[in-house]
C-alpha cells in the first residue's frame, strides 16, 4: 500500500519529466502552419517533412555528425588521460597531491562565458580554430576533471591486494592496468563515459566560439536557424528532437553498467 | 521471553517456485524452548539466515507459521514481534553517540528517560563500554562497533528472543573467546532464548546446551553437543562435527556383519535389525576416535596398510588403506603407530549404519 | 586505505596536468592580462591597473545580477536537493524499473543547454505551448501567462526549466548514495524498532552526506554560472529582470566589447564561485568531521 503511493508519486514525476519532451515531439511531426494555426494535443496531420528537410540540408546534417566527432574524441581523450590518473590518486601519496586535486576541480568554476575570447586567440594562434579537435581539447577542461573524480572513487573499491598480487605474479603496469584492472572497474568506466559523453554533448559556448563552419556544432546551427528563420517551430522542434536521440541510444547502451555503477554508490 | 514454535515452515526467494530444490528452507518444524541458549550451526548457504529472518520477521516465510508462547507471529513485522537480532557485520548509527545507539532500541519503544539510563549504564558495564558512552559511535574501532551492535540487542529486558547471526566474525580471536563466555554469562544470568547462528563447530558448542545442525535448508539434527558426536542422525553431522569427520564406507548388509569391500565388519544386533528393515543406499560411518588400531593381529581385526601419520599433539591422524578404502584413525598419543602395517577393529557399540546418508533407526 | 607513497605517481598525473592547463592556465593568463590594461586593438593598450576592478565593483547593474544570481542559485538548491532526494527515496530498489528510472532520469541531463531552452519556449508559449495554454485555460491570473509580459512569470518559467533539467541529476546522484547502503542496516532499523522518518534521519541522511555534497556543489556551481537556458528562453529580459552574472558578462564582454572591465569582472566571478565552493565545501566536509569524532 505505501509501495502503490510512493511508485505513483513516481509515476506522475516521470510523466511531468517527458511532458516538455513530448511537446516538442508532437511539433516536430507538424507543419510550422498547421502549429501556428490550430491547438492540439497530438499531431492530426502526421508530417516527416521537418526531418526530411534536416536530413537532406547538409548545413543541418553536418552539425549532427560534427557534434559526434568531437563528442567521441572528448569522452575518448578524457577517459585514456583520467584512468591513469584516477589510479595515481586511489592507489599513491605524493608531493601535492591535494592541492592538485582541488585545483583540476576548480575548473568547473570558471565562467565559461569569460574565458571566451581568450580561448579563441589561443586556439588560433595554435592553428586549430574549426577543428573537431579544438572542441574536444576544450571540453577536457571540465570533463576530464570530473572523469578523475568519478574513476577514483571506483578505484578506491578495488583493494589494493589485486595490485600487490598481480605485480608479484610478474604483471607489468601497463600489462595489469590494461588487462586486469580497468575490466574490474569496467562499471566505473561505463558510468564516466556516460558523464563524459553528457557533459560535451550539451555544451554549447566553447562548442560555437571554437568553429566555423568545417567543424560546426548542431547546437550552433540551430541558435544561429533560429534567428535566421524566426519562427518555424516545427523545424526547431526537429531539430531538438533529433539532438536526444544520440544521448538516448548512449544510456541505452551503457545502462546496465549505469545500474550496476549507481549500486556501487560511487558515483 | 517466550517459547518459539515453527510449523512446517518453508521458504523459497523466488515467487513461483516448482520443485523442492529452489526452496532455501525445505519443511522446518521445530520448537525453540524457553530460555534455552542454541547454536544454529551449518555451512555457509545452508539456509541459517534464512531462518533466523523468519524467526525475526525480517523474512515471510512462503509457508507455514511461526508462533511466539502460542501466538501467531507470521504476518508481523520484527518491531511488532519484540524480538532482537545481531548481525554479522556492525551496524551503527554513525551520527549517535554511543549512548544514544545503544537507547534507539528503548526510545523507540517510548522507555522512560530514567529506565533508558538504567539499562543502558547496565549493559555498557556487561560489554565494558562505559569508557566510550559519550564518544561518537562512528569513530570506534571494529571490535567496539561489534559490541555496541550486541549492546543494542541485549538492551531491551523483555525480549522474546536474541537473536545472532555469526556476530563475532570481526572481532579478534582473543577478543571473541571473551565475547562468547560474556554472552553464556548472560544467558545464565538472565534465562534469555538466544539463538546464535554460527559455521564453526567449537563456537556453537562452546556457546550452546542445544546445536540445531542444518544442512541444505533442511534441520538435520537438534541435539546436545554429545549427542551430535555419538550419534549423528545424518552423514553430513557425522562430517561437520569433529576433526577430522566421520568415516564413510559404502557397504551391504549380509547378516550380522556389514560388507565393505570383500570386509566382514561386525555390528550390533540392534543396527543390523534396524539396517535391515532400512531402504536405500547403505553407508557404514565410524569416528575415526573409535577405531582401534593395533600392531599384532587381534580378533575382529583387519590388516590395513599405512599410508601417512599427521601429528596433532595430543593425537595422530593415521590414514589407512582397508581393501582400497580410505579410512582415517584418531590414535592418542602415548599409543604407539606401527610402522606400515597395522590391524584395525570396527567396536561394533560404535560403529552405525547410514541409509540414504540418514542413520537407520 | 593506506595509501603507498611514491612521488613517481607524478608520471601518472602528468598528462592529465597538461591538457587540463593548456585549456586553463593560458587562457587564464590572458583574461588577467586584459583585466590590467585598456585595450584600443591589436598592440595598441595601456596599463591601468585596478581602474577595470574598481569600475566594475562600482557598477550598479552588476549588483543587481549578483543579486538575482543568489536568488536564484539559493532557490535552485532549496528546490531540487530535497525533491531530488525524495525521488532517490521513491525509486525501486531492483527488477526492470531500476533501468526504467535511470533512463528516464537521464533524458533530460543528454538534452544540449540551448535545445532545452528551445523546448521549453514551445512548452510555455501562451498560443501553442501546452503548458502556457493549460495555465491560461485554467483563467485564474488576472494577466494572462507569458513569460515575456512580466518577470514574475519569467522567473517561474526559468525555474520549472532548471527545476525540470537538474532535478535528476540530484536524484540520480543521491540514488547512488541510498544503493550504497548495506540491507542490514534497514534490518537493524526494523528490528530496533525505528520509524520511517527515523531511518532517514539517522541511516539514509548521513549515508547520503557525500554524495550531497557534490550534488549541492556541482548545483551551486553550474546554477551560478548558468547562461545558455536563460540565454534562449528569456534572454535576460523582460527588462533586466533576469539577467544573471554569465548574461551580462556576455553583453559587456561581446555587446559592448568591453574586453577590460569583462576580463576583470569574470575574474570577481571566477572567485566569487571559488570562495563560496571552498566555504560549502568545508562545511559539509566539517559537518561530516564533526560527526566521526
Amino acid at each position: 500500500m505505501k509501495n502503490r503511493k510512493r511508485y505513483i508519486a513516481l509515476a506522475v514525476y516521470f510523466v511531468l519529466l517527458m511532458l516538455p519532451i513530448y511537446w516538442m515531439l508532437t511539433m516536430s511531426l507538424r507543419t510550422n502552419a498547421d502549429i501556428l494555426s490550430s491547438f492540439s494535443y497530438y499531431p492530426k496531420n502526421l508530417t516527416f517533412t521537418n526531418y526530411i528537410k534536416i536530413f537532406t540540408d547538409r548545413a543541418w546534417y553536418s552539425g549532427y555528425i560534427n557534434s559526434l566527432i568531437y563528442v567521441t574524441m572528448n569522452t575518448v581523450i578524457s577517459l585514456s588521460f583520467a584512468l591513469p590518473a584516477a589510479y595515481a590518486f586511489s592507489r599513491f601519496k605524493f608531493l601535492g597531491d591535494g592541492q592538485m586535486f582541488f585545483w583540476l576541480l576548480t575548473n568547473r568554476m570558471a565562467p565559461a562565458a569569460v574565458f571566451l575570447l581568450p580561448y579563441f586567440q589561443l586556439y588560433s594562434t595554435v592553428g586549430l580554430i574549426d577543428t573537431h579537435i579544438a572542441v574536444a581539447l576544450a571540453h577536457c577542461l571540465f570533463n576530464v576533471p570530473l572523469a578523475v573524480w568519478i574513476l577514483e572513487g571506483f578505484m578506491s573499491g578495488i583493494p589494493r591486494e589485486i595490485d600487490e598480487t598481480a605485480f608479484i605474479d610478474g604483471y607489468s603496469f601497463p600489462r595489469f592496468f590494461i588487462t586486469l584492472f580497468i575490466p574490474l572497474i569496467r562499471a566505473g568506466v561505463g558510468v564516466t563515459a556516460f558523464f563524459c559523453f553528457m557533459f560535451s554533448w550539451v555544451e554549447l559556448l566553447f562548442a560555437r566560439t571554437l568553429t566555423v563552419t568545417n567543424a560546426k556544432p548542431i547546437v550552433a546551427t540551430m541558435t544561429r536557424t533560429i534567428s535566421a528563420t524566426g519562427l518555424d517551430w516545427g523545424l526547431m522542434a526537429a531539430a531538438g528532437t533529433l539532438t536526444i536521440v544520440p544521448g538516448a541510444l548512449v544510456i541505452w547502451f551503457v545502462r546496465n553498467h549505469m545500474a550496476k555503477g549507481f549500486a556501487l554508490g560511487r558515483v | 521471553m517466550a517459547r518459539i514454535d515453527m510449523q512446517e515452515v518453508a521458504h523459497s526467494y523466488r515467487p513461483k517456485t516448482q520443485t523442492l530444490h529452489e526452496y532455501a528452507l525445505k519443511r522446518i518444524h521445530m520448537t525453540w524452548e524457553d530460555g534455552g541458549a542454541y547454536a544454529l550451526l551449518g555451512p555457509s548457504g545452508c539456509g541459517k539466515t534464512t531462518l533466523l529472518n523468519i524467526i525475526s520477521g525480517l523474512l515471510k516465510p512462503s509457508q507455514g507459521k511461526v508462533l511466539y508462547d502460542g501466538g501467531d507471529v507470521t504476518g508481523l513485522p520484527p518491531e511488532q514481534r519484540n524480538i532482537a537480532q545481531v548481525f554479522q557485520f556492525p551496524v551503527l548509527y554513525d551520527t549517535m553517540s554511543v549512548f544514544d545507539n545503544l537507547a534507539f532500541p528503548l526510545r523507540n519503544r517510548g522507555v522512560t528517560a530514567d529506565r533508558i539510563r538504567q539499562r543502558v549504564r547496565e549493559v555498557a558495564e556487561m560489554l565494558d563500554l562505559d569508557s566510550v558512552l559519550n564518544k561518537k559511535a562512528a569513530g570506534l574501532s571494529a571490535d567496539a562497533k561489534q559490541k555496541i551492535s550486541l549492546g543494542r540487542g541485549l538492551v531491551r529486558s523483555d525480549v522474546a528472543a536474541i537473536l545472532f547471526d555469526e556476530p563475532l566474525t570481526v572481532i579478534d580471536p582473543h577478543l571473541k573467546w571473551q565475547l562468547r563466555r560474556k554472552l553464556k554469562e548472560i544467558h545464565e544470568r538472565f534465562h534469555l532464548t538466544m539463538i546464535y547462528v554460527t559455521h564453526d563447530q567449537v563456537e556453537a558448542m562452546t556457546f550452546a546446551d542445544t546445536i540445531v545442525v542444518m544442512y541444505e535448508g533442511e534441520v538435520v539434527q537438534v541435539g546436545t553437543p554429545e549427542e551430535l558426536y555419538e550419534m549423528p542422525k545424518h552423514k553430513f553431522v557425522g562430517y561437520f562435527i569433529g576433526s577430522p569427520g566421520m568415516n564413510f564406507l559404502p557397504c551391504t548388509l549380509e547378516g550380522l556383519f556389514a560388507r565393505v569391500n570383500g570386509t566382514m565388519i561386525p555390528l550390533d544386533e540392534r543396527t543390523a535389525n534396524l539396517a535391515r528393515r532400512a531402504s536405500g543406499k547403505l553407508e557404514l560411518g565410524i569416528r575415526p576416535m573409535h577405531l582401534e588400531l593395533h600392531a599384532q593381529a587381534v580378533a575382529d581385526a583387519f590388516p590395513v596398510g599405512i599410508l601417512t601419520v599427521e601429528d596433532q599433539g595430543a593425537s595422530r591422524i593415521v590414514t589407512l588403506a582397508l581393501n582400497g578404502q580410505m579410512v582415517r584413525a584418531r590414535v592418542p598419543e602415548e599409543h604407539l603407530v606401527p610402522q606400515q602395517k597395522a590391524w584395525l577393529r570396527f567396536p561394533p557399540e560404535k560403529t552405525r549404519l547410514f541409509a540414504d546418508g540418514r542413520l537407520v533407526e | 586505505m593506506e595509501k603507498w607513497e611514491n612521488n613517481k605517481a607524478w608520471f601518472l598525473v602528468l598528462p592529465v596536468f597538461l591538457i587540463v592547463a593548456f585549456s586553463a592556465i593560458i587562457p587564464l593568463m590572458t583574461v588577467v592580462n586584459y583585466s590590467v590594461q585598456d585595450i584600443f586593438g591589436p598592440g595598441n593598450a595601456v596599463f591601468v591597473g585596478t581602474e577595470w576592478f574598481e569600475e566594475v565593483l562600482r557598477d550598479t547593474r552588476l549588483h543587481d545580477a549578483l543579486g538575482r544570481q543568489f536568488l536564484f542559485s539559493g532557490l535552485v538548491l532549496l528546490i531540487e536537493i530535497p525533491l531530488g532526494i525524495l525521488v532517490a527515496l521513491a525509486m525501486p530498489k531492483r527488477g526492470w524499473g531500476v533501468s526504467a528510472s535511470l533512463i528516464t532520469l537521464a533524458l533530460p541531463l543528454l538534452i544540449p543547454w540551448n535545445v532545452i531552452g528551445t523546448i521549453w519556449i514551445i512548452f510555455t508559449r501562451p498560443d501553442i505551448g501546452l503548458f502556457g495554454v493549460a495555465v491560461n485555460g485554467l483563467d485564474l491570473l488576472s494577466v494572462p501567462f507569458d513569460h515575456t509580459a512580466r518577470p514574475i512569470y519569467a522567473w517561474i518559467t526559468l525555474m520549472a526549466m532548471e527545476v525540470w533539467h537538474w532535478t535528476p541529476l540530484v536524484a540520480l546522484l543521491c540514488y547512488a548514495g541510498l544503493r550504497a547502503i548495506p540491507e542490514a542496516y534497514y534490518q537493524a532499523a526494523k528490528i530496533d524498532g525505528a520509524s520511517a522518518l527515523a531511518v532517514f534521519r539517522y541511516i539514509q541522511l548521513p549515508k547520503m552526506r557525500g554524495v550531497l555534497t557534490i550534488a549541492v556543489l556541482l548545483r551551486f556551481m553550474d546554477s551560478f554560472l548558468i547562461y545558455a537556458e536563460p540565454f534562449a528562453l528569456t534572454g535576460g529580459g523582460p527588462g533586466n529582470t533576469t539577467t544573471f552574472l554569465s548574461i551580462y558578462l556576455v553583453k559587456i564582454a561581446v555587446g559592448q566589447f568591453d574586453l577590460g572591465p569583462a576580463a576583470a569582472f569574470s575574474l570577481i566571478y571566477f572567485l566569487i564561485v571559488l570562495l563560496l565552493s571552498f566555504i560549502f565545501y568545508q562545511v559539509l566536509l566539517n559537518v561530516g568531521k564533526g560527526e566521526k569524532r
